[in-house]
């Protein structure tokens, strides 16, 4: 880790001017000072925000203001995530561990980086962090890589958890300027590839993300899931993930949220599959078709075409158990396939 | 003399030995007071950090030496250019167990994550960065990668020192009788012992005394080799190894980077500290390598095995051996009339392999069990009903008796506890809920060897108590079992007992490896309890104030701290009556450990492992629901203990089944997954229900107290039993371990 | 340029002189002030080796910027014993043989103390793996490790009953 100026922010104000090109904001520091430990970024300085009165969550029309320094845990514990948006909920306790949970901040989770392992190689060419260098991960080892929205310029998979869930739920991010305010929606938050690079940076880096907004969730409350596939039982990021929320009138859906993880360099919103939703009876078959709808255009980037069919089905399982309801209480194994069923 | 044979011979384990024991350095170990190498630090310490090989083969052509001294905290560099001299070569083989390795004797590279220079600062911090302003460059050749990247050839040896190949029987007349022939393929991935301590040193010197804090598993022998690289005298080098955070064999290998801060410290004049980084932890210190397994089976219109064909191919390194020896696991465990095992081996551009947890038996046990399992179900029997039908009465290989075999009770007891006897034959028949669940069964097989070991044992003037030998406890218990053993040998109670170990200047224990080292360090230190207690009876015998005085026919037996007469208890003296009229502050005994001659029998660890497993049928993640297994090894020092260590060893066979396996780029030959992040080990989550039992074994033959071993057999069976619980579950036959979700669907 | 860091490390408030910006708590614990029991696995928080309590929350120390957390209550392994009476949490772990080599011990003993105050796991031994799940244990005394944390948290409720 190469030596930085360490800054600690008592005000937005200050934080934003005191943030340069070569400066990086430290929040939980868990994805940032990961990524300086080996190599992949060398800010000369740290701004940390910690102390920015950005720790609360208000409730506003049926919906939260979240601050970007809220902890993990925290938000996953807040009884109105619980109560209206237990797809959040579930996310974030699928994710990482309890103590990178007690870290983490919600605006650090959004801003994480792709755990591409080329990215992390700072050996490898790597448009996204070297721009203009290539791709390595191009006919390498591509089991974690995209099968939607990538281009020959970058195959990587945003990692958030939560991220998808915030998508489904409409989320809105609000990030603070020199300029004042604006506001972008989570489903577009992070930029795709296009032909040529990985994207813009979704930040300037004088910018900071203040807060993120949860609009009323409706009747959607108590009929949402995330689930997540993964190679060990907890502990492990996504191979796909799906978030489903869905309103249920009278045995009809009346709207459907859908994003899947783990399929592109940002949470996947579906919202072809989520139109041709609506009106439908919650079964099976309806959710095949949506899902088909879901993964349409989907390609696999490398030796990834098996993801295409588990992201497939993983969106079903989701709005199956979307539709069944989500449980009182979350299961013991959030998001998992398995829910806890083995109590040996 | 007959009644003090008597003495020396009589293998009676009294109240310590067979005792549910909790461990004796528990404290230190749960209050944080438990010293790990890295955790000294000693006056004036410098931090040292490898710079290491991002390429796999070719040589380093530039390294910024400027910019890395330049760094605040640097105080110097080491690199090929300037770095002292060794009085051997690291890549000379200084004795069959040393690996060659690297200590910056040239510019050549030959894997990733090489040691290729070493920077010595301050803090760690300034080490660290100083590393990365090396910045190297390279001349690049292209890697030889994996099982079909490198280059094959024909190996002398397997193992340390083992034949590549084996043949008993006619394999032609016993193939031609078989109704079934049938030929399984497996695949095993590469995997890294990632014990959660990153090897580490800390080396000081003392004029020309060297003392080492390192965590070894051999700690005898490591004085001798690191004396041996240095040009020093033995007599000159500590080592302490107290505490070792792990091992699995990764730890009985010296590597160049302790060279390196030990020659750094006598440059510098100062103490050194190294510890790798997780990800150097990829390369330097060995690895389970992948394989590809090649299993035939005849099998005749019984169902009996009649020949058994398996071969191994192994990756190694460019420039050492180590060949797995996976064929091997098929040698002992089922009966046949004829079998042929034989290894053939690629080189390629990575770390030289090296024993890991169940060397050769994991991987082997992994395909034989899926390939018994195969024939099982296309002879139309019961996993279970296949294997006792083919069970093995005498030692295949061989044709030795078994030393004691108590399998079939092992399947028994396993088979009971798991509820075995309700499993329908075909596969895809059991669900729970959306799930498909499986079960699956293997056996476990371990061989028991035993090594060298020496040890003391002191009475003291109180009637307590210390025995000492340079034992090593990464895990297994071995501060506590031995002491237990220690105090069986001298008729105390083990709270009587000062047990000393852990370090260089004690007689050497032998290795912590092979499942051997409680039955090989064990004897020594019970030897060396009888001998004192031999001298200790002669005292009484000889000296007509005693009770025992006269009691030479009738011999004497020693427990709790006294002497008794064999013929008459009433008659007996404590341990410090006798002393203190012997006028004695202390009496020694010394004692060895180590099979003598050539075993006239077979000498294995059995056990049967049941699992259920259940897997999402649309996503093919994979959960071990249920693991059962129950093992018959001997006797059985300290339930408490042994259980953990079985359990832990078939915790290793969930890991090996579904999760372990390191990936490299084959274009650069860079690891994709060197870290706890990619590279997936079972977390807590992976275990919902486990259980380890212990079937009764008396063992006459495979040494003087009966012990043989629990610490790897735990591995062997669990891979193949969770193997085969997934084919149950899905009809699905794994071809590749770990086995993937993408491979279920 | 040194900067001065308080911190009340096992009830003891304590200027710690940061000379290096990029030390993390974990490297502050070990290499600086000597309290070496939370120990190194990963240094990348993949591991939880290196779990302490900042403010009563679990941690991973590895990615714990020291500096920033100027002012706050750490608590480590080494704070958990009363002189030589054990936490209930440590005495379950030597009674469960919750370990083996013991070096992923402290950061499992810190954490099981966490996830007994979070009181969401309770005696739901399922919940209770998954809430250790971010701690590995390569020695794999994972079935020790639930006991113990269950056997724990029965004892400190009966404490809190009396």
């Amino acid at each position: 880790m190469n030596l930085f100026e360490y800054t600690r922010a008592e005000t937005l104000d200050a934080a934003m001017s005191a943030a340069t090109q070569d400066g990086a904001i430290l929040a939980g520091g868990t994805n940032l000072l990961d990524l300086m430990k080996i190599g992949v970024i060398s800010p000369t300085r740290l701004i940390d925000i910690t102390r920015l009165p950005l720790h609360d969550i208000e409730e506003h029309d049926g919906g939260l203001l979240i601050g970007a320094m809220v902890r993990n845990a925290d938000l996953a514990r807040h009884p109105v995530i619980l109560s209206r948006f237990p797809a959040v909920a579930e996310a974030l306790l699928s994710g990482a561990s309890a103590q990178l949970r007690n870290a983490a901040s919600t605006g650090g989770n959004i801003m994480q980086q792709t755990r591409c392992s080329y990215f992390q190689d700072p050996l490898s060419p790597c448009n996204r962090r070297e721009p203009g260098s290539g791709c390595a991960a191009i006919g390498g080892e591509t089991r974690n890589h995209a099968i939607l929205g990538w281009t020959e310029a970058c195959i990587a998979t945003h990692p958030s958890d939560l991220c998808v869930a915030l998508a489904a739920y409409d989320a809105v991010v609000e990030i603070a300027g020199p300029d004042g305010l604006r506001e972008v929606p989570m489903e577009s938050f992070h930029p795709l590839p296009d032909a040529n690079d990985a994207g813009p940076a979704p930040l300037q880096s004088d910018e900071i993300i203040t807060h993120i907004r949860l609009p009323d969730p409706g009747g959607m409350a108590r009929n949402a899931r995330y689930v997540k596939l993964r190679e060990r039982t907890s502990f492990a990021f996504a191979i796909v993930s799906a978030a489903a929320a869905l309103e249920i009138q009278d045995g009809r859906i009346v709207q459907a949220r859908l994003a899947l993880g783990g399929v592109a360099a940002r949470p996947w919103r579906a919202r072809a599959a989520e139109k041709a939703l609506a009106g439908q009876p919650p079964t099976e078959e309806a959710f095949a078709r949506a899902a088909d709808l879901a993964l349409e255009g989907a390609a696999p980037s490398g030796d990834n075409r098996a993801k295409i069919t588990l992201a497939r089905r993983i969106a079903i399982r989701a709005l199956i158990r979307a539709a069944a309801g989500t449980p009182d209480r979350l299961p013991a194994l959030p998001a998992s396939v398995f829910e806890g069923d083995c109590n040996g | 003399m007959a009644d003090v044979m008597n003495i020396q011979g009589h293998v009676r384990l009294g109240s310590n030995a067979g005792q549910s024991m909790t461990r004796r350095d528990g404290v230190l170990k749960v209050t944080g007071r438990a010293t790990y190498a890295a955790d000294n630090r000693p006056e004036g310490v410098l931090h040292a950090v490898t710079a290491t090989a991002g390429i796999a083969r070719g040589r380093v052509t530039h390294l910024d030496v400027a910019a890395a001294e330049a760094h605040p905290g640097v105080v110097k560099v080491y690199t090929p250019a300037n770095r002292p001299d060794l009085a051997v070569s690291p890549d000379e083989k200084i004795h069959g167990f040393a690996w060659r390795t690297e200590a910056l004797q040239d510019d050549t590279v030959r894997y990733a994550g090489q040691p290729i220079a070493l920077v010595v600062a301050e803090t760690l911090e300034a080490a660290t960065e100083g590393a990365r302003l090396l910045a190297p460059r390279y001349d690049a050749d292209t890697p030889r990668i994996g099982l079909d990247g490198g280059v094959p050839f024909q190996p002398e040896t397997v193992s340390i020192g083992a034949s590549p190949t084996l043949e008993a029987g006619d394999m032609d007349a016993a193939r031609a009788g078989a109704a079934r022939h049938l030929e399984t393929v497996i695949e095993t991935a590469a995997q890294y012992h990632n014990a959660l301590e990153p090897h580490a040193i800390t080396a000081r010197w003392t004029g020309d005394r060297l003392e080492i804090d390192t965590p070894n598993q051999a700690i005898g022998l490591a004085k001798q080799s690191f004396a041996a690289y240095l040009g020093i005298d033995p007599a000159q080098i500590l080592i302490r190894s107290p505490f070792l955070g792990g091992g699995f064999g990764s730890k009985a290998i010296l590597f160049g980077g302790q060279l390196l801060a030990i020659l750094a410290a006598k440059d510098l004049d100062r103490p050194v500290k190294l510890a790798l980084r997780r990800e150097q932890m990829y390369g330097p210190v060995g690895h389970r390598p992948a394989t590809r397994q090649t299993l035939k089976l005849d099998i005749d219109p019984q169902g009996h095995i009649s020949a058994l064909d398996h071969h191994t191919i192994a990756v190694t390194s460019s420039f050492d051996d180590f060949i797995e020896s996976a064929s091997n696991a098929s040698h002992s465990v089922y009966a046949t009339k004829a079998m042929r095992t034989t290894h053939g081996a690629v080189r390629a551009d990575t770390g030289t392999p090296g024993p890991m947890r169940a060397p050769g038996e994991a991987p082997g046990s992994a395909a034989l069990e899926v390939a018994i399992d195969d024939a099982a179900y296309a002879m139309g029997f019961d996993p279970l009903e296949f294997r006792l039908r083919n069970y093995a009465e005498t030692d295949p290989a061989t044709g030795m008796q078994f030393s004691s075999k108590a399998l079939r009770e092992c399947y028994a007891q396993a088979a009971e506890a798991f509820a075995w006897k309700d499993r329908p034959l075909e596969p895809g028949s059991m669900k729970q809920g959306r799930l498909l669940k499986g079960w699956g069964m293997g056996t476990a097989q371990f061989p028991c060897p035993m090594f060298q070991a020496a040890a003391h044992a002191t009475l003291r003037a109180d009637g307590s108590a210390v025995v000492e030998t340079s034992a090593a406890d990464m895990g297994q218990g071995a501060w506590t079992s031995l002491a237990q053993i220690a105090a069986d040998g001298l008729g105390i109670d083990i709270d009587r007992l000062e047990f000393r170990s852990g370090q260089s200047s004690l007689p050497d224990a032998g290795v912590a490896g092979g499942s051997g080292h409680t039955a090989t360090a064990g004897t020594a230190l019970f030897n060396a309890g009888a001998d004192t207690i031999r001298q200790l009876a002669e005292l009484a015998l000889n000296d007509p104030a005693s009770p025992l005085f006269g009691a030479d026919n009738a011999g004497v037996t020693a427990r709790g701290g006294r002497l008794y007469r064999n013929d008459d208890d009433t008659r007996s003296e404590a341990y410090e009556d006798i002393l203190a009229r012997a006028g004695l502050d202390l009496l020694r005994g010394d004692g060895k450990g180590a099979r003598e001659g050539e075993p006239e029998r077979a000498m294995f660890s059995h056990g049967g492992v049941f699992a259920e497993v259940l897997v999402d049928p649309d996503l093919g993640q994979v959960r071990v629901s249920r693991l059962i297994g129950a093992f018959a090894a001997g006797r059985i020092v300290n339930p408490h203990l042994a259980r953990s260590q079985l359990l832990g060893g078939m915790i290793w066979g969930i890991g090996f089944a579904l999760q372990e396996e390191a990936i490299h780029d084959v274009r650069t030959g860079r690891f994709t997954n060197a870290d706890l992040a990619g590279y997936h080990i079972p977390v807590n989550a992976d275990v919902p229900m486990i259980e380890a039992l212990t079937v009764h074994e008396d063992d006459p033959f495979v040494n003087s107290l009966g012990i043989k071993g629990v610490g790897e057999l735990g591995v062997t069976g669990t891979v193949g039993a969770i193997g085969n619980a997934v084919w149950h579950a899905t009809g699905i036959r794994p071809k590749r371990f770990p086995i993937h979700p993408e491979s279920l669907i | 340029m040194t900067q001065i860091l308080k911190l009340t490390i096992n009830g003891t408030s304590q200027d710690i002189p940061i000379d290096d910006p990029r030390a993390t708590l974990l490297d502050v614990l070990r290499e600086r002030i000597g309290l070496t029991g939370t120990k190194k696995g990963c240094d990348r928080g993949q591991c939880g080796a290196c779990t302490v309590l900042i403010d009563g929350r679990r941690i991973n120390s590895c990615l714990a910027l020291a500096l920033s957390y100027d002012g706050a209550e750490i608590t480590t392994v080494e704070g958990l014993a009363q002189g030589d009476l054990l936490h209930p949490v440590q005495a379950a772990f030597i009674e469960a043989d919750g370990f083996q080599c013991g070096y992923c011990t402290p950061g499992q003993i810190m954490s099981a103390v966490a996830l007994i105050a979070e009181g969401e796991a309770g005696l739901d031994p399922e919940r209770v793996r998954e809430g250790m799940s971010g701690n590995l244990c390569r020695c794999a005394a994972y079935a020790g490790i639930t006991e113990a944390v269950l056997k724990a948290t029965r004892a400190m409720n009966r404490e809190d009953a009396a």
